[in-house]
């Protein structure tokens, strides 16, 4: 079990470090460039030159990238070049707000996706799982733009009942800031709760079949016994590990949903950067997001391994 | 073994009269189970026999109430114990389910939740029925897993599914459906997917609880010699109807259906080979639930069948006390007529030179797998173990004859047909063809070669191509390897599809639209379309029903006769392999043990080894008394093989210390017959027996 984490953790690091080198890579690839945005478009090419030797930028590029991950690893992530302000508190602010919109979200959609999964299962191909099946992927099909302003059309410019924009304050805490995370979550999980149900499903149908099921039944065991204690423990591992895994693509790959409701979270902080070219704000906003893709996948492998006597135990 | 008086007058405890179960299809209904009436009294058990089909699995979840969603009841009543069972509700009948009626089903590894530690399995059985509280529970799971004979039970109580062994499992279902001392007893093909000598152990124990239990017990299987060794008295389905019914004796003494003897003659017999008897078939299929014929359902594949068969239905009658049977000419089977029973046949054996030198030469073959080993200390990485699979195996096969090996599944068998074939580079050894020496892998071996050396595989939906016709199936190897001619290519694909007694109409069909034995027919086929020197079948007929194994064991043996072809047969089935093979080799963990002449390896002296598996092969005649040698636990991981003799751990005959310690020697009893055991040839001839002892 412990070395099976640990290897997990092991090729989780490679792959961070090897999509630094792409970030890195990327970020150099990108049209423009850094001195050009900071100092305008007529400034000389003299003063061109200086700033880019002040930023490092005509060091050969590995030293600049081992440069860059030295700063990474210390925790000095350096400042925005286009707005000055330094990165390391405007990223983890933002990381914040991002995982108070990813912790309703999935407290939202996680329950109601597996309670309705396990409906269509046990009411399998009837009215129910049909209505269930029609419904959830029809939100999956729809774009979170439209969603979104649906939402806000109908909950907040004729009902009046919760805030069109989400823009909090700074530092707001959670209940704060609860009235304006809503209609996002109502958003993002709208477009989750498709995949959820599904994969809870077609487990849960799976598992229904398996011949312990059967043993369960006819040994007598009262129909919701067999369902919490001999279905759904097997049947939830799947779903357990897509929730873990998209707990990363909650918290910084929410840029539609951000944008519709201008959240101040971590995606669109990316989006904002990437607009102005500022190239340390790109880089720590796209690292630390990596890293948590990184340990989401980990927490999901743990998940797994811990729910799964076959995995715990070897 | 004594059985219990059966006693049928009073009251039975389960009463079965009239029962039609139907599957629902979109054009309307399959009736699978018609009008099956059947009862079975206190402390008696029932074995319902029958092929794949047949439609026993359907009644017994019938009798349960428990069918797929598609199933239903049409008609008859199931009486438990003076309770018609359906005028239950569903949730009537879950007081029923475990605590009345207890069910034990085929595959032990899958009936087993695997998140759940097994002891808690049992214990919510006795929570729920039994009302006892939590601590009291679990000791009466410990207790009934001591009544199953487990060993160390308190710690596999808290162990899952994955951590235990197919037998252990299956005393572990055993356990949970006693724990109610259920008024009926339900086992749906309990021992199938076991090893013959867990089976054989699992069936003792049954036996064993079956008397101190005393409940009436429905036991579905297709395996005759298994309704044999633990049944009062047998039912006899086929396509969805009871057959023949009575007490076992009778049954298997006087059969008064011609189906019931066609099954019995199916099974080839321990005691006889190939050049003895050719096997009785049944020929043509179990009809299709929506094509039933008008009169009696086995008509159109009775031998003996007349007009009035095709168009009257036989009545199930009692023609003997408690014996009956659906036959309008039972009375003409009272003395079998010959269309009916295996032939006796005297085929003049060819014996080969001595000096001849084999066709095929394995000669110390190894293999080892790396394993990434699970139990590892903190932090150490990946330390890999060895697994010794096939470790050290010289064999020989001789132009025309049949090599069987046998030997309990994960002993090395198939890893060994795999090096032979290159489908696995052996780690160490020698392969030769005809004295020249093979590339270990096949990918590397010449066409000619390739030619010569055949494989039939156990599973044929996994090893015909589905997408393929059975004429693009067969006429491959000929394109690729003979290098016949597009033109002739139809004309020989039909030539070998007669020669497996395949009609021409087969050649555009495609696998799914054949049954079983008709694939294997067609794996034989593309198998002999090179004319190959040598075939390796593994495990070709395992899958398949009794009649269809016994029509393609024929089958092999008639292709041998006239192509002259070399098997290298592969099974865990003993009687099939006796059957088959001229030449025996038997294997344990990765090495032989016995080699010799199939009539010499089922003649003491025995290896002890050989002499468990013998022992453990159940016998379709209740008359016969095999000796019981049973084998303790399971076969020894091939990651930590025992030191000595290999079979020291599990062995009955272990003499001492030796044992443990020194690799035993070959002995020779004859000239074609060595066994490798520290036992002296002679004490082991003294203490053995012949497998069947009192039959005849």
């Amino acid at each position: 079990m412990l070395q099976y984490i640990l290897r997990r953790l092991g090729f989780i690091l490679l792959t961070v470090l090897l999509a630094s080198i792409i970030i890195f890579a990327a970020t150099q690839l990108l049209p423009g460039d850094v001195a050009q945005m900071i100092l305008g478009r007529w400034a000389t090419e003299e003063a061109l030159a200086n700033l880019r030797d002040e930023l490092g930028l005509n060091r050969p590029i590995y030293i600049q990238y081992l440069d860059w991950m030295r700063g990474v690893i210390s925790g000095n992530w350096g400042k925005s070049v286009t707005t000055g302000v330094w990165i390391q508190p405007l990223v983890m602010q933002r990381l914040r707000n991002s995982a108070m919109l990813a912790g309703l979200s999935l407290v939202f959609y996680v329950p109601l996706g597996v309670f309705l999964g396990v409906i269509a299962a046990l009411k399998r191909d009837q009215l129910g799982d049909e209505l269930i099946s029609a419904v959830s992927m029809a939100f999956v099909g729809l774009p979170e733009f439209v969603t979104g302003l649906l939402l806000i059309a109908f909950f907040a410019l004729a009902l009046d009942l919760l805030p069109a924009n989400s823009s909090i304050e700074p530092g707001a805490d959670f209940l704060e800031a609860l009235p304006q995370l809503i209609l996002p979550a109502i958003t993002v999980s709208l477009t989750s709760l498709g995949y959820i149900s599904r994969m809870t499903r077609s487990s849960t149908i799976d598992v229904l079949k398996t011949d312990y099921v059967r043993a369960a039944d006819l040994k007598g065991l009262p129909r919701a016994q067999v369902l919490v204690k001999h279905v759904l423990r097997n049947a939830l591992l799947p779903t357990v590990t897509v929730v873990a895994m998209g707990i990363g693509w909650l918290i910084g790959g929410l840029i539609v949903t951000e944008s519709v409701f201008g959240y101040p979270g971590l995606g669109r902080l990316l989006v904002f950067g990437i607009q102005r070219h500022d190239m340390p704000l790109i880089q720590a906003s796209s690292m630390l997001i990596v890293a948590i893709y990184g340990v989401s996948n980990l927490l999901a492998d743990v998940l797994y391994a811990v729910l799964n006597p076959r995995i715990r135990l070897g | 073994m004594d059985r219990p008086n059966p006693n049928n007058s009073d009251t039975p405890v389960l009463e079965i009269s009239n029962l039609n179960i139907s599957y629902a299809i979109e054009t309307g209904y399959l009736d699978a189970v018609r009008n099956v009436s059947l009862r079975i009294g206190q402390g008696e058990s029932y074995g319902l026999v029958g092929e794949s089909g047949s439609g026993k699995t359907t009644l017994a979840r019938g009798v349960v109430r428990y069918l797929p969603s598609n199933g239903h009841i049409r008609g008859g009543r199931i009486v438990l114990n003076g309770t018609n069972l359906f005028d239950l509700s569903e949730a009537e009948m879950r007081h029923v389910w475990g605590a009345k009626i207890g069910m034990v089903h085929q595959s032990p590894s899958t009936s087993v939740n695997p998140a759940i530690v097994v002891g808690e399995q049992i214990a919510e059985v006795a929570r729920m029925h039994l009302g006892m509280p939590k601590a009291e529970a679990w000791r009466k799971a410990l207790e009934m897993l001591i009544q199953v004979g487990m060993p160390d039970p308190e710690a596999v109580a808290k162990r899952y599914a994955h951590q235990l062994s197919g037998g252990m499992l299956q005393r572990v279902l055993i356990a949970t459906t006693l724990t109610t001392n259920p008024q009926l007893l339900i086992m749906d093909e309990p021992t199938t997917d076991l090893d013959v000598t867990t089976e054989a152990v699992i069936l003792d124990l049954i036996q064993e609880l079956m008397r101190q239990y005393h409940s009436a017990v429905l036991y579905i299987t297709h395996n005759l010699g298994v309704v044999a060794r633990i049944c009062d008295r047998v039912g006899v389905m086929y396509a969805g109807e009871l057959m023949e019914e009575g007490p076992i004796r009778e049954v298997f003494k006087q059969a008064l259906h011609p189906y019931t003897l066609g099954l019995l003659g199916c099974v080839p017999r321990i005691d006889a080979g190939k050049h003895e008897i050719e096997l009785h078939t049944i020929p043509g299929y179990i009809p299709r639930l929506d094509e039933l014929p008008e009169g009696c359902v086995f008509a159109p594949r009775c031998a003996v069948a007349e007009e009035k068969c095709r168009r009257e239905r036989p009545p199930l009658i009692e023609v003997a006390p408690g014996h009956l049977t659906a036959c309008w000419k039972w009375a003409d089977l009272q003395r079998p007529p010959s269309a009916l029973v295996s032939q006796r046949q005297a085929i003049p054996r060819v014996v080969a030179p001595d000096e001849e030198a084999p066709l095929l030469e394995a000669t110390d073959v190894k293999k080892y797998f790396r394993a990434f080993g699970r139990e590892i200390p903190f932090l150490s990485g990946r330390r890999t173990s060895v697994v010794r699979a096939v470790d050290d195996i010289s064999i020989g096969v001789r132009k025309g004859f049949t090599l069987g090996i046998v030997g309990e599944s994960g002993c090395g068998k198939t890893t060994l047909a795999r090096c032979i074939c290159g489908l696995e580079e052996p780690t160490a050894g020698e392969i030769r063809l005809e004295g020249q020496k093979l590339s270990p892998m096949v990918t590397k071996r010449p066409r000619s070669m390739l030619k010569n050396l055949q494989m039939v595989f156990q599973n044929p939906d996994a090893s015909l191509n589905p997408q393929h016709t059975v004429a693009g199936i067969v006429g491959r190897p000929l394109l690729l390897l003979s290098g016949v001619r597009k033109g002739e290519i139809v004309e020989r694909v039909i030539e070998l599809l007669r020669s497996v007694h395949l009609p021409e109409s087969y050649l555009n069909r495609l696998p799914h639209e054949l049954s079983g034995g008709e694939k294997q027919r067609v794996a034989i086929a593309r198998a002999f379309a090179v004319d190959p020197m040598l075939m390796v079948c593994d495990e070709p007929i395992s899958s398949l029903d009794v009649s269809v194994q016994a029509s393609l064991m024929n089958l092999l043996v008639e292709l041998q006769r006239s192509k002259g072809a070399a098997y290298l047969f592969i099974s865990h089935d003993l009687a099939a392999v006796r059957y088959i093979s001229d030449w025996i080799a038997v294997v344990y963990l990765g090495r032989l043990w016995e080699v010799g002449s199939a009539k010499d390896v089922f003649a003491p002296p025995y290896h002890p080894y050989t002499e468990a598996l013998l022992s453990a092969i159940p016998i379709p005649d209740p008359d016969v008394r095999q000796e019981r040698i049973r084998l303790k636990g399971s076969v020894p991981s091939a990651v930590n093989i025992p030191t000595g003799c290999r079979f020291h751990t599990r062995c009955p005959r272990k003499i001492g210390p030796i044992c443990e310690t020194e690799e035993p020697p070959w002995q020779y009893s004859g000239p074609n017959h060595r066994i490798r055991c520290h036992i002296p040839l002679d004490t082991l001839s003294e203490l053995q027996k012949t497998v069947l002892e009192s039959s005849k």
